[in-house]
C-alpha cells in the first residue's frame, strides 16, 4: 500500500514540482526551442510526412511562433499527446503550447489552469457513414453504433445529440484515432463521429475513401485553437498575438512571397504590423521584426490554411467560416496599434 | 569480540550515545520521521500548487453529471449518471474480464501444462509450440490480433449468423436472448442451493465411510442428479416461469436480448491464451517437481495413470504452483488495463481516461485507480496465500 501511495504522492509531485517560477519566454529562449504539443497523426493538422518532418495546420502555429520568438521557423519539438495525456502536458511545462485540434470550452478555460489563445480552425462535429446504408441525415441514425475518440468534447456532444433526438445508440470509444479508423473499417461501427475536420481528414486512411460520405448534420460548436498554462500572460500575448499577425498579414495582403517589398508601403497598418513604425514587438518581449519573420517564414492565415486544409489538399475543405470577415467568415483579428 | 570481561549485562554505565540499542531506536525514529516529512511535504506542495495554478481538485466532482454513454454496464447506467457511477461501472467491468480470463486461463494453462509433459510426441510438441509463440508475443499486439481478426472474420448485423432464429453472431458481438422472470421463479434457485448443499453433505459423508470401510460411493453421479434434478423438480412443479426476450433485427442492429460486445471477447480472449502459457510452464514444473518415484509407487500400488494425476501428482504439484500461480492471477488483473486501446470499458478507460479528461482531475482520478488496482492485488493476494496455506504439506 505505502509504495503505491508513494509512486502516486511523487507523480503529483513532479507534476507539482515543475512549477516554473521563470517566465515561459525565458525558459524557451534558454533551451533554444519551443516544446509544442500536438496531435498523434491528423492529416492537415499535425501529421508527419514521409520524411518524417510535422506539417499541419496545428504545426504551422507552432512554427509561426518559433519564428517571432527566434527568427526562426524550425526551432520547434514535437510532442504528439493523445487526448487524454495533452492537458497534464501542458500543466506540468512538458510543453510550452499546445496546438492540438483542442475545442475551447468554458470548464477547460476555468477550471484546468489554462488559457486558450484563440481560434485558428472553426470547426463542428458530424457524422460519417457508409453510402451504401442509403442515409441522407444524422436524424435517421436511430439504433447505430457509433465510433468515437475517448475524453473528448465529441462523445459528450454525441450524447447530448441522440438524447436530444430521442434516438438508442451504442458508442464505442477508443484511446486512439488510428483504433476508430481501424474499428470502423473493418465495420464495427456504423457511423463514425469527430470534428467534421477530422473526419474528412481521417477518411483518407479508409481503404475505400469513396464509400464514405460525411452527413451534412454539424451538431456542436468546436472552436479549436492553441493552448497555454495560466498565469503568463507575456506568453499568452505572444501566442495570441502570433495567430492575429497571420490573419492581419492575410487581410492587409501581405504574404510570404511580398513580405519583402511591403517593408517599403505607405500603409500606417502594415507599417506597424511590420515593424517600420512603432514598436509593438517590445511589448511582446520580442524583436520588432516578429510579424516579418512569422509571415516570410511561415506565410498569413490564408496561405497556411490553403497549403495544409484547402481545396487543393487531399482534404479539400473549403474556407467556409474560416474564410476573413471581410470574405464572410468569422475569422477577425485586431488590430496592431 | 571486543566486549572482553565487562561486557553487557553487567550493570556497567554506558551513556546513552554510546548505546547500540539507544541509537538504533534513535535512527530508526529519524528515518520514520524524515519519510512522514517527505510524504507531508509532497501533498503539500501539490495542493498548494494545484490551487495556485487554478486547477480544481478535491473529490466533489464524483457527484456530477458524466454525459457520456458507456457501451457495456452491469449495472444500471445513463448519461444522467455521475461520475462515481462511472467509477463503478468501470470497476464491475475490470473485475468480469479479471475473472473470467483468470477461469480460461487456469483451464487451458493446466491442459497445456499437462499436454507438454505427455508421452506422446504431436501432443507434447503442439503444446511446446503454443507456449513458445504465446509467451514471446507482446501482449498488446495479441489483443489487437484477437480483436481486428474477430472482427473482420464476422459478417454484418444484416447477414448474421443465426442459430436457430434465437442467437445472432455478428460484428457487433454475440446477441441471444435474455430471461424475463416470471412469478416463483425463485423455487428454482433455491432447489439448486438445496442441491448444491446435499452434494457437498455427500461428498463428506462418502469420504468418511470410504476411510472407515473402503466402500466407495458414487458421489459424483449423486451430486449431478441432485444439483440437475432438483431445480428441474421444482421447475416443473412451477411450471417454468420464465419468458424470454427474443432479439429482433430492427434499423441497424438488433434490439432486445443481451449482447456480449466483441471488445470483451476478444479481450478476454487474449488475456487467457497468453496467461495460459505462463501457467502451462508454471504447471509443467509443478508436475516435474514431484519424484519420479511417486509414481512408481502409486502404479506398483495398481493405480491407473489418470487416478495417479489426480490424487497422488496434481495435489503435490500443487504447493508448487500456488505461489507463481498467484503472480498470475495479478498479471492478468493488472494486464487488463490494456482494455483501453479496443474500446472495452474497463476502469482505466473509462475512469482513469474519460471522467480523467472531462474533469482534468488527474491527481484524485489516478490516485483512486492506483488504489482500486492495490486492492483487487492485495485481496487477490490473500485469497491465494490462504488457499496456499490450507494445502500445504502438514508435517505431523
Amino acid at each position: 500500500m505505502k509504495q503505491s501511495v508513494l509512486l502516486g504522492a511523487v507523480a503529483s509531485a513532479a507534476l507539482a514540482a515543475s512549477a516554473a517560477s521563470a517566465s515561459t519566454l525565458d525558459n524557451v529562449k534558454a533551451k533554444g526551442f519551443i516544446q509544442c504539443g500536438v496531435s498523434q497523426g491528423l492529416p492537415g493538422f499535425s501529421n508527419t510526412d514521409d520524411a518524417g518532418k510535422w506539417t499541419g495546420l496545428d504545426v504551422d502555429l507552432c512554427r509561426a511562433v518559433a519564428a517571432a520568438v527566434f527568427g526562426d521557423a524550425s526551432k520547434v519539438k514535437y510532442t504528439p499527446l493523445s487526448a487524454k495525456e495533452r492537458f497534464t502536458a501542458l500543466q506540468s511545462s512538458e510543453i510550452d503550447i499546445l496546438s492540438r485540434n483542442t475545442t475551447w470550452t468554458m470548464t477547460r478555460d476555468t477550471s484546468l489552469g489554462l488559457n486558450f489563445a484563440g481560434v485558428n480552425y472553426y470547426d463542428g462535429q458530424g457524422f460519417m457513414i457508409r453510402k451504401s446504408l442509403g442515409i441522407a441525415s444524422a436524424l435517421e441514425l436511430g439504433g447505430a453504433s457509433v465510433c468515437t475518440n475517448t475524453g473528448t468534447t465529441t462523445e459528450l456532444n454525441a450524447a447530448d445529440f441522440f438524447r436530444k433526438n430521442s434516438m438508442d445508440y451504442t458508442l464505442v470509444a477508443f484511446e486512439k484515432a488510428d483504433e476508430v479508423v481501424a474499428a470502423y473499417d473493418s465495420g464495427r461501427c456504423d457511423v463514425y463521429t469527430t470534428d467534421a475536420s477530422g473526419l474528412y481528414a481521417q477518411r483518407l486512411k479508409l481503404t475505400n475513401p469513396d464509400e464514405h460520405m460525411v452527413l451534412p448534420e454539424i451538431i456542436s460548436k468546436e472552436p479549436l485553437g492553441p493552448v497555454v498554462r495560466q498565469g503568463d500572460d507575456q506568453w499568452f500575448n505572444i501566442v495570441k498575438w502570433t495567430h492575429f499577425a497571420m490573419l492581419n498579414a492575410e487581410e492587409l495582403g501581405v504574404d510570404s512571397e511580398n513580405v519583402e517589398q511591403m517593408k517599403g508601403t505607405d500603409n500606417p497598418s502594415i507599417r506597424r504590423l511590420l515593424g517600420i513604425e512603432g514598436e509593438f514587438g517590445q511589448g511582446l518581449g520580442l524583436s520588432n521584426d516578429w510579424a516579418v519573420n512569422i509571415i516570410a517564414q511561415v506565410g498569413n492565415y490564408g496561405e497556411v490554411f490553403d497549403r495544409n486544409v484547402g481545396p487543393d489538399t487531399p482534404l479539400g475543405i473549403s474556407r467556409g467560416l474560416n474564410a476573413l470577415w471581410t470574405d464572410g467568415g468569422i475569422q477577425y483579428a485586431p488590430p496592431v496599434r | 569480540m571486543t566486549t572482553g570481561v565487562d561486557g553487557h549485562g553487567e550493570g556497567a554505565k554506558v551513556s546513552l550515545i554510546n548505546d547500540p540499542r539507544w541509537r538504533g531506536l534513535f535512527f530508526q525514529a529519524a528515518l520514520l520521521l524524515a519519510v512522514i516529512w517527505l510524504f507531508w511535504s509532497i501533498v503539500d506542495n501539490t495542493v498548494t500548487n494545484l490551487s495556485e495554478r487554478n486547477i480544481a481538485s478535491g473529490f466533489g466532482f464524483l457527484d456530477s453529471t458524466a454525459g457520456f454513454s458507456i457501451i457495456q454496464t452491469l449495472v444500471p447506467f445513463s448519461e444522467e449518471s455521475s461520475y462515481g457511477r462511472v467509477y463503478v461501472v468501470g470497476l464491475l467491468n475490470t473485475l468480469l474480464v479479471a475473472i473470467v480470463g483468470i477461469f480460461f486461463a487456469t483451464i487451458l494453462g493446466f491442459v497445456v501444462g499437462i499436454m507438454r509433459l505427455s508421452r506422446n510426441w504431436l501432443v507434447a510438441r503442439i503444446a511446446t509450440v503454443y507456449v513458445e509463440v504465446v509467451r514471446n508475443l507482446p501482449l498488446l499486439l495479441q489483443i489487437f490480433f484477437w480483436y481486428f481478426a474477430v472482427l473482420r472474420a464476422l459478417p454484418g448485423p444484416r447477414d448474421s449468423v443465426n442459430i436457430g432464429d434465437a442467437v445472432f453472431i455478428n460484428n457487433r458481438g454475440i446477441i441471444a436472448p435474455s430471461p424475463i422472470y416470471g412469478e416463483g421463479f425463485a423455487a428454482m434457485p433455491v432447489a439448486l442451493l438445496i442441491g448444491l448443499v446435499l452434494s457437498f453433505g455427500i461428498r463428506r459423508w462418502a469420504r468418511k465411510r470410504q476411510e472407515a470401510t473402503g466402500q466407495q460411493f458414487p458421489v459424483f453421479l449423486t451430486a449431478l442428479g441432485l444439483i440437475v434434478g432438483l431445480p428441474l423438480i421444482a421447475g416443473l412443479a412451477t411450471g417454468f416461469p420464465v419468458t424470454w426476450d427474443m432479439p429482433a433485427l430492427a434499423g441497424f442492429n438488433f434490439k432486445g436480448g443481451f449482447v456480449v460486445i466483441p471488445e470483451l471477447i476478444s479481450l478476454v480472449l487474449a488475456l487467457a491464451i497468453y496467461t495460459a502459457s505462463f501457467i502451462a510452464e508454471i504447471v509443467r514444473a509443478g508436475i516435474l517437481s514431484v519424484s519420479h518415484g511417486q509414481t512408481e509407487a502409486s502404479y506398483a500400488l495398481g493405480m491407473r495413470p489418470g487416478s495417479t494425476l489426480r490424487l497422488i501428482i496434481i495435489p503435490q504439484a500443487l504447493r508448487v504452483i500456488i505461489p507463481p500461480l498467484t503472480s498470475q492471477y495479478l498479471n492478468l488483473t493488472k494486464n487488463s488495463s490494456l482494455a483501453v486501446a479496443i474500446a472495452y470499458p474497463d476502469l482505466v478507460s473509462v475512469f482513469a481516461g474519460t471522467v480523467l479528461n472531462q474533469t482534468g482531475q488527474a491527481v484524485e482520478v489516478l490516485l483512486m485507480t492506483m488504489l482500486t488496482y492495490l486492492t483487487l492485488s492485495i485481496a487477490t493476494s490473500v485469497f491465494m496465500n490462504w488457499y496456499n496455506a490450507r494445502i500445504a504439506l502438514k508435517e505431523r
